[in-house]
């Protein structure tokens, strides 16, 4: 058995301090890149289009700003200001013209934008007009798919808008070799081809593009070396001007030519990691499993007394802040559904080697330590549990936990293996996988996944069974037929599949229009030269240069359409309570419920259009009545409300997903199906094929906001179901019951992830039997084969918040003596006490 | 087998994923009344054998149902991995378990025939006789003692503790995994002297058992409203952790393994 050192390192001043830096002014959008891609654009329009991209990146890191932060001992900005962003012109930009004048003041994500960087972007913008990806994907998208997405069926605007990213690149590799070394990579493969081959034309063109980025890199690297001794020579404090030229070096030959020290492995590592997200501005670049490639160089470090465990430490914690220095602005609705700035780079530790052995090792302890120290959203924290995992390792996860930031997330090697080789993967290399942006798990440096291809909300395609594929008056679906038709819960089931499978087929000719257009206008030569086997086969990722190849859009919503189906079949069919022409009428008038105050300003401001453009005058006091109309649902009898009251208390009796209810439970697995079934039927233009995930990112509210009133008893407009878990407040039998449901599910055929959100009060963390009992929770879900799961402890500032701001805190379950209830219902007292009890928690 | 399958008995909750009762991840089953009329009680609703009515979350819910052991098995048996992991199983709890007898010991029964750990969590104040016929069936035994003064155990829980403190002694030297559990109450329990009567007790049991002291909180008081009872704790704060600290000192200074929280 091996054993580790867990031992508590303290953080450093340093480290505190860069931290504090970071967050000093409201992260800024700047123009530079955008400028610099514009010029270089403009001066190779004759050029294919894999070398336009190779030039213009030479272009941007030969001329764009570089700066050293203060106190940095990694360094490397994509930007001058901390936390700011570049801009991606490439891809889209209507949407940031349009936003210029609110993009400050928005409420998800807002970004301070001055009037010099709006003329120079404004200025770069003239030339794009028509020449995004965003454009072309338009141009190939079927009308019929246009229309389902203008009804929020799904909606793939991350790659629509943005590059993909979504990658993990031979991070090892470079470590080792250096640019220098795929340069020459790339050279020797020039050499041997042949002219007279029908693709030389192609490949040579990649090849001679990823040297051109490469070298690029090489050049980027060395002016911050110039920089760093520059600042050397006029700094006065001694001990930082060795920094700085520590710096200089660590910059000036490692990154063409791998690194010799634990030191420089960090530096390299990290001008990859920012490089990649200056090419393009796909999120969710993701360093997988930084414990395994960092490992040798550190083990060597120790072993020769050249570094100490805490000054590898606070290099890592360096690398920890400077992940969170990148940025990424996104359109309004899409910074909504990734709220938090977050750019998703998943980092790993832990789980097996490609031998099948326990891998975690001392550098997996620090990363864990690292995400304790910073307490920071990046890096996306992932750790890899499987039967043979060292106690003391899930016990720290599980110390990392307690502190409530929401890391780490766990995933179970034992299905993921498996799910991974289902798909195409040899052993070996799904031991290897790591863990891409939010849930994704894939074979690192050989996949180009697409995950996160679409969000496909899976209420949706259930209300248009009710209207018969109709939807604001608009037919967006076949006719399945009017709902009195439907002699058999079969029949509807059968509607609904009918209805999915249409919509699926659609979400896929959106996906690979966008393939197509990301292959067309934005192949990317510098992250293709760090993926296999895009060097060998001489083509970039983005035309199927990579080993593996996936489209890994995600279905969510699946307790909802469980519970709805279940209710269906149980109170329509089952036990006839209800006819399915009742169920409609009280889904059409939102249960007799009012609206939100959101839907019903949208609806009020649609009808006043309406109006208006009738030539109607619309009044003060029109616009009064109707608002009261819809947040009152004043359009309702009493007589008609008290009907809805009836079937809503009637579906509150049927048992929901959540609560360990076997026939509930195999119900999700089928509504499962439906969509993780259909998706591996179609192919993507990679080659590949499409591949299910279950999971929301935060999307589940917004979404939830153009979804009606569904059969579970979810009013409009509110949100859908989080990841693969229960409706909230619907797992009335604590946190086993609720993992046993989301047991129940396949995960093993959801090979692009699934989400497992789970709330916890943190004084079921507290002290050493707390823990030890939390992580045996978690191994006994994944015993069942469970896939991901991840815990928000609910902290002292989210209970004050919830005293203060009771209304948004409905559904907030606390434990209380033996039972849960929910927290805004308790006296003030016991609020108090339940507050006490959080903080005691954490020092217990 | 069949048999005890089919012993009915009277519960008001199972709850699952209790952590502080008994080692690893349980479920416990909560059998329904008492003998004992604990001023502090956190489970009022626990205390009567009788079904009766509780107002709880704004709706009026009805407290005790009966069941057969096979149907509480059938729950308990849902969280067999979480036991398997981390060492875990069933505790019976209540009201006081040891009152249904038949039914508690064909449960025990049940659960071991399924390979499912055991615990109980007692008063302590049922016949000699019917404890000895449990004891074979458990792997713990979590006893409260509350008062080693009979006038004050008396006053406040309407019992004397001649017998608990009997039984005490009975079980130890039965030679079961004993744990003694003391809810340190307000003006009642919590100071060093009562406390540290009780640690002392607790070391001169036959054999090495420890002691759990379990700060009093006031989390069942919503419960008291609901059944239209009086709460005598109305508006006592529960002890801070501060004032915890000497409690479990001195009782470390007795000799005996302690612990705050169960």
């Amino acid at each position: 058995m091996k054993s580790f050192d867990t031992t508590d390192i303290p953080v450093t001043k340093r480290v505190q301090k860069l931290i504090e830096n970071l967050f000093e002014k409201m992260p800024e959008i700047e123009a530079d890149r955008a400028v610099l891609l514009t010029e270089s654009y403009k001066q190779t329009e004759n050029l294919p289009i894999i070398k336009r991209r190779a030039l213009a990146f030479y272009h941007i890191l030969e001329n764009i700003p570089i700066t050293i932060r203060d106190l940095e001992l990694i360094v490397g900005s994509a930007t001058k200001a901390p936390r700011g962003c570049q801009m991606f012109p490439e891809y889209s930009y209507k949407w940031v013209e349009d936003e210029f004048d609110t993009i400050a003041e928005r409420e998800a994500d807002p970004f301070y934008i001055s009037e010099e960087t709006k003329r120079a972007l404004k200025d770069a913008y003239s030339y794009w007009d028509g020449k995004t990806t965003s454009d072309l994907a338009a141009a190939y998208m079927a009308p019929e798919t246009k229309l389902a997405m203008e009804h929020n069926i799904f909606t793939p605007g991350n790659y629509f808008y943005n590059g993909v990213g979504h990658v993990t690149v031979d991070y090892a590799k470079i470590l080792k070799i250096g640019f220098r070394g795929l340069m020459n990579e790339a050279a020797e493969e020039l050499e041997s081809l042949d002219v007279s081959d029908g693709d030389y034309a192609d490949r040579k063109e990649f090849l001679e593009s990823v040297i051109i980025s490469c070298d690029a890199a090489v050049i980027y690297a060395k002016r911050y070396a110039a920089l760093a001794k520059d600042m050397a020579a006029k700094c006065s404090d001694t001990t930082r001007k060795n920094e700085l030229l520590r710096i200089s070096q660590n910059c000036f030959k490692a990154p063409e030519y791998g690194a010799s020290d634990f030191f420089e492995a960090c530096q390299v590592f990290w001008f990859i990691q920012m490089l990649l997200q200056v090419e393009s501005s796909g999120h969710s670049i993701s360093p997988g499993r930084f414990d395994q490639y960092m490992y040798p160089y550190y083990k060597k470090d120790i072993d020769s007394g050249n570094i100490t465990r805490a000054m590898a430490q606070e290099l890592v914690d360096c690398i920890w802040v400077k992940l969170n220095d990148l940025n990424k602005a996104r359109d309004a609705a899409s910074a909504y559904g990734f709220a938090g700035y977050s750019l998703f780079q998943n980092l790993c530790a832990g789980g097996q080697t490609e031998d099948g052995l326990d891998a975690t090792n001392d550098m997996s302890f620090i990363c864990i330590q690292a995400s304790m120290h910073t307490r920071l959203p990046a890096p996306s924290f992932s750790v890899r549990i499987w039967n043979g995992t060292p106690n003391e390792f899930i016990l720290k996860c599980a110390e990392l936990t307690r502190t409530g930031i929401g890391l780490p997330a766990y995933y179970n090697d034992e299905v993921i293996i498996p799910a991974l080789m289902s798909r195409g993967a040899t052993l070996e290399e799904a031991r290897g996988y790591n863990i891409i942006g939010c849930v994704e798990p894939q074979v690192p440096h050989k996949t180009d996944g697409w995950h996160d291809a679409a969000f496909f909300n899976m209420c949706r395609p259930l209300e248009m069974v009710f209207s018969n594929g109709v939807d604001k008056g608009v037919r967006i679906s076949p006719a399945t037929g009017d709902i009195a038709s439907f002699k058999t819960f079969d029949d509807f089931m059968n509607a609904y599949k009918t209805q999915m499978h249409y919509f699926i087929k659609l979400l896929v000719n959106a996906d690979n229009s966008i393939d197509c257009a990301h292959r067309d206008r934005c192949p990317l030569p510098f992250q293709s030269s760090m993926v296999e086997d895009c060097i060998k086969r001489g083509k970039s990722m983005q035309e199927g240069g990579a080993i593996y190849n996936f489209t890994g859009p995600q279905g969510f919503g699946i307790a909802n359409v469980t519970d709805s189906l279940y209710a269906i079949k149980k109170l329509v069919y089952d036990d006839k309570k209800v006819t399915l022409a009742e169920y409609k009428d009280a889904i059409d008038h939102n249960f007799g419920k009012g609206y939100t105050e959101k839907a019903t300003q949208q609806m009020v401001t649609q009808s006043v259009e309406l109006l208006r453009s009738q030539g109607k005058t619309v009044t003060l006091d029109m616009v009064q009545s109707m608002c009261r109309a819809f947040l009152e649902n004043s359009v309702c009898t009493d007589e008609q409300k008290a009907k809805y009251d009836k079937l809503l208390d009637m579906i509150d009796d049927v048992t929901k997903y959540g609560n360990d209810d076997e026939e509930v439970d195999l119900f999700a697995r089928e509504a499962a199906y439906v969509y993780t079934r259909e998706l591996p039927k179609y192919k993507n233009p990679r080659g590949g094929i499409f591949q299910a995930g279950l999971y929301p990112v935060s999307a589940n509210v917004p979404l939830g906001e153009q979804t009606g009133a569904t059969p579970d008893g979810r009013l409009a407009n509110t949100p859908v179901a989080d990841g693969v878990g229960p409706f909230s407040g619907k797992d009335k039998f604590g946190p086993t019951a609720a993992a046993n449901s989301v047991s129940k599910l396949d995960h093993t055929i959801v090979s692009n992830g699934t989400l497992y959100n789970q709330k916890f009060h943190p004084s079921a963390l507290a002290g050493e039997g707390g823990l030890q009992a939390f992580a045996d929770y978690i191994r006994a879900f994944f015993d069942q084969k469970g896939m991901h799961m991840q815990f928000n402890v609910v902290s002292r500032e989210t209970l004050l918040d919830a005293q203060k701001h009771p209304e948004n805190y409905k559904s907030l379950v606390v434990r209380v003596a033996g039972y849960s209830a929910l927290f805004t219902t308790l006296s003030k007292a016991l609020q108090d006490d339940i507050i006490k009890r959080t903080e005691q928690a954490f020092t217990a | 087998m069949d048999n005890i399958l089919n012993t009915v008995g009277r519960i008001f909750d199972i709850q699952r994923y209790s952590i502080h009762d008994g080692p690893g991840i349980r479920t416990i089953v909560f059998l329904k009344g008492c003998m004992l009329r604990c001023r502090w009680c956190c489970n009022p609703e626990s205390q009567s054998f009788k079904i009766e009515q509780m107002m709880f979350n704004g709706k009026n819910e009805t407290m005790g149902y009966d069941v057969t052991v096979g149907e509480v098995l059938q729950s308990v048996r849902q969280d067999m991995f979480y036991y398997r992991r981390s060492g875990g199983g069933v505790t019976l709890s209540g009201g006081e378990a040891m009152l249904q007898p038949d039914f508690a010991i064909d449960l025990l029964k049940a659960c071991h025939a399924n390979g499912i750990n055991t615990c109980i969590e007692t008063t302590g104040i049922a016949k000699w006789e019917v404890i000895e016929r449990f004891l074979p069936n458990l792997d713990y035994v979590l006893m409260d003692i509350k008062h080693m003064d009979n006038a004050k155990h008396l006053e406040y829980t309407r019992q004397p503790n001649t017998k608990i403190l009997e039984h005490a002694v009975k079980i130890a030297a039965s030679g079961a995994d004993l744990t003694i559990r003391t809810p340190v109450i307000p003006g009642f329990n919590d100071n060093v002297d009562d406390i540290s009567a009780i640690a002392t007790f607790t070391r001169l049991l036959p054999g090495k058992h420890r002691l759990h002291l379990l700060p009093y909180h006031r989390l069942g008081e919503d419960k008291y409203k609901g059944l239209e009872r009086d709460y005598f704790y109305e508006g006592i704060e529960p002890p801070e952790m501060k004032a915890m600290k000497p409690l479990l000192e001195a009782a470390k200074a007795c000799g005996v393994e302690c612990q705050i929280g169960g």
